[in-house]
């Protein structure tokens, strides 16, 4: 029987939706224990958007199916946290209590609209079983309902679309179904994600718009998952950037594009191409993901990260309040490291610049 | 289908955004289900298409033959030759020694041995797909004793296994040969079920289907199952056409069909010792019976391998 940790907390006020605290999901697998999602915390407000952006194994889509309770355990593993979804911890719900929960309070859109569809069955049909499973209406009302959703996604000529099968779609289109279809019971939350990866640029850009629509049509919050940190820019209102499994940083979209504090932000945010820099050569973070069996000691970013002294490779960074409760940053840069331990570079690349905002910071 | 033929038309008529409409043009316009194109692949398969032609003309037979042209084993017309009478305008397929006529005995031969390739194939196909999707869904504990039960039916010497059965459980009957041959083919069905189940249970559609509160029973039968369907329609083909040629080889052993019953393995278990004799049309046109069912049957399987592979294209 896999082991949920209890409850430990009291309920966040009413106008918090989501709230996740000192989330860990681990995976046990034969050459040891993945620490995927290890102490994530964050919280998402009623008819709000957030986005939760890193690279490829931060565990950002792990903490997705770990809020939806998709996590198949064994190997994986919920080790300890919170998640409180309208009141309640989700956690200490049942896989069956869950089926009242998964699509009728909160919904998933996946990455990949081209297999995320059953072939076998009509969009309608699909959309059909979700709202008959939620709501107590018939075949007939539940088929209007799911052209009235084609509808409203922007699918042309919704009745006679309902009773297509997925592969008479285009990508872009299976993902507006994709979309009609976790928002066909009136969800509270809706979880993205990266819903725009495997499109076409030009159909990103439609479906982002799309979206954000239906977002504020439906009143519905949104937790956005991607890599990338042009369509956080455009779709979301905070943002929680990831690494290793960890939070580093929090803050409102503006706030952390405008003035990144954490050297990893920085590092995404330089790596982003832009006009200005043709016939130079691109930004890249140096070094790679770390190996998730052997995650590094101290801050998790520090054998990659520019600026690293003394505190970094011993002493994991607490995710501090800056200025308000939610900017909020995990480096030692930015908060007072522990006694005796001075704000020199470590590995002589950081810039001359960097340190002297590192030591106002902290005074 | 009352579907408009003519994008513009259609397009008109629902008045949607223009971004959409553009690019929405070019996708076919009429609705076709997986069943319907995979019909449609395998109507271009020349062979599966004589096959399942021959196929239902043997069905056909099973059924009204014995009405048409009834044959009692028992009933001896008595012949003055011991040889029996070689193919003739008054007997088709010739008679054998004691007069009977032989295509009649094919006819009648037909119900018994398609019925028990038939049934058999329907008992393991059901057995088959129950336990593989139990095992492939649940996985742990209940997939392991699951195949430890399939591999043990995999290990036992399955000739002999039927050859006892058949004779202290059959009988003679063949609605016992069915069970004995049902229950004994459904390892293979379960196998190949279960690795479906195992490879589609991690599908994307899978888990989007979780994601919106599907239950597990819905998500076993009616997502994962139609998409497994298609091998295992194959491989009960398979099955049906080896249990006819098991049929006729127990009944040819004289561990099968009771000899006052007519199937095609009787048929050339009798023909065994006129074969000295010379008269050749007795052994031969039961077992072209048992070729050619056999055949067709291979052929409609080959057919569906291709029309049912969704890889296919049209």
């Amino acid at each position: 029987m896999p082991r949920i940790p209890q409850t430990q907390g009291d309920p966040p006020p009413s106008d918090i939706l989501l709230d996740v605290r000192d989330l860990r999901t681990h995976f046990r697998v034969m050459d040891g224990t993945v620490p995927a999602v290890d102490g994530v915390s964050f919280q998402v407000r009623r008819g709000e958007t957030l986005g939760v952006v890193g690279e490829s194994g931060c565990g950002k889509s792990v903490t997705a199916l770990t809020i939806m309770r998709l996590i198949e355990t064994p190997p994986g593993e919920i080790v300890s946290g919170e998640v409180w979804f309208d009141g309640r911890d989700v956690l200490q719900l049942s896989q069956d209590e869950m089926l009242d929960v998964r699509g009728a309070e909160m919904a998933m859109i996946f990455q990949e609209p081209m297999t995320s569809l059953n072939p076998v069955l009509t969009v309608g049909d699909q959309i059909v079983e979700a709202v008959v499973a939620h709501k107590k209406i018939n075949h007939r009302a539940a088929l209007d309902r799911a052209v009235e959703m084609l509808r409203l996604v922007g699918i042309p000529e919704a009745p006679r679309r309902v009773k297509q099968y997925p592969h008479e779609m285009s990508g872009g289109m299976r993902q507006r179904v994709m979309i009609a279809l976790a928002l066909s019971c009136d969800p509270k939350l809706l979880i993205a994600d990266e819903p725009t990866t495997a499109l076409d640029v030009t159909i990103q850009a439609q479906i982002l718009e799309l979206i954000r629509k239906v977002q504020a049509e439906t009143g519905t919050a949104l937790l956005l998952i991607t890599h990338d940190l042009g369509v956080v820019a455009e779709t979301v209102q905070r943002v929680v950037v990831m690494y290793a499994g960890k939070v580093v940083e929090t803050g409102t979209v503006d706030e952390v594009l405008q003035d990144p504090k954490h050297p990893y932000t920085e590092g995404l945010l330089a790596s982003i191409p832009s006009k200005g820099m043709r016939g130079t050569r691109l930004n890249v973070i140096k070094g790679s993901v770390p190996n998730p069996f052997r995650m590094p000691v101290g801050c998790r970013f520090h054998p990659r990260c520019p600026y690293a002294f003394d505190p970094c490779p011993d002493h994991e960074p607490p995710l501090d309040e800056q200025g308000n409760p939610e900017r909020r940053v995990a480096c030692w840069l930015h908060t007072k490291p522990p006694f005796g331990l001075e704000h020199r570079p470590r590995y002589g690349t950081a810039t001359p610049l960097a340190v002297e905002a590192a030591g106002e910071a902290v005074r | 289908m009352a579907i408009p033929t003519d994008p513009t038309l259609a397009g008109v008529a629902a008045a949607p955004p223009a971004d959409v409409a553009k690019a929405d043009v070019e996708v076919a316009l009429e609705s076709l289900s997986q069943w319907q194109l995979a019909w449609r692949r395998f109507r271009k398969h020349r062979m599966a298409m004589v096959g399942l032609g021959f196929f239902a003309f043997m069905i056909l037979v099973a059924i009204f033959g014995p009405i048409i042209m009834p044959f009692d084993p028992t009933n001896i017309p008595g012949t003055t030759n011991p040889a029996g009478y070689p193919p003739s305008l008054a007997h088709l397929f010739g008679t054998d020694t004691v007069g009977r006529d032989v295509f009649a005995m094919v006819v009648n031969g037909a119900r018994i041995s398609v019925a028990i390739g038939g049934f058999s194939m329907l008992i393991a196909g059901f057995i088959g797909v129950v336990v593989g999707a139990v095992a492939g869904y649940f996985g742990g504990w209940v997939d392991n004793v699951l195949m430890r039960v399939v591999d043990t039916f995999f290990a036992i010497p399955l000739l002999f296994v039927i050859l006892v059965a058949a004779k202290f459980f059959g009988q003679g009957q063949v609605i016992s040969l069915i069970v004995i041959f049902g229950v004994l083919s459904w390892p293979l069905i379960a196998r190949l079920v279960r690795a479906q189940f195992l490879s589609l249970r991690e599908a994307d559609f899978v888990e989007a289907a979780r994601a919106v509160g599907v239950r597990d029973g819905r998500i076993t039968f009616r997502h994962i199952l139609p998409n497994a369907i298609g091998p295992v329609i194959v491989a009960m083909t398979l099955i049906m056409a080896s249990n006819i040629v098991l049929e006729a080889f127990v009944s040819y052993l004289n561990f099968g069909i009771s000899a006052n019953q007519t199937s095609w393995g009787n048929a050339l278990a009798n023909a065994q010792s006129a074969l000295g004799l010379g008269n050749w049309w007795w052994a031969f046109f039961p077992g072209m019976a048992i070729a050619v069912t056999v055949m067709s049957i291979n052929f409609v399987g080959d057919g569906l391998r291709d029309a049912l592979d969704p890889r296919t294209r049209l």
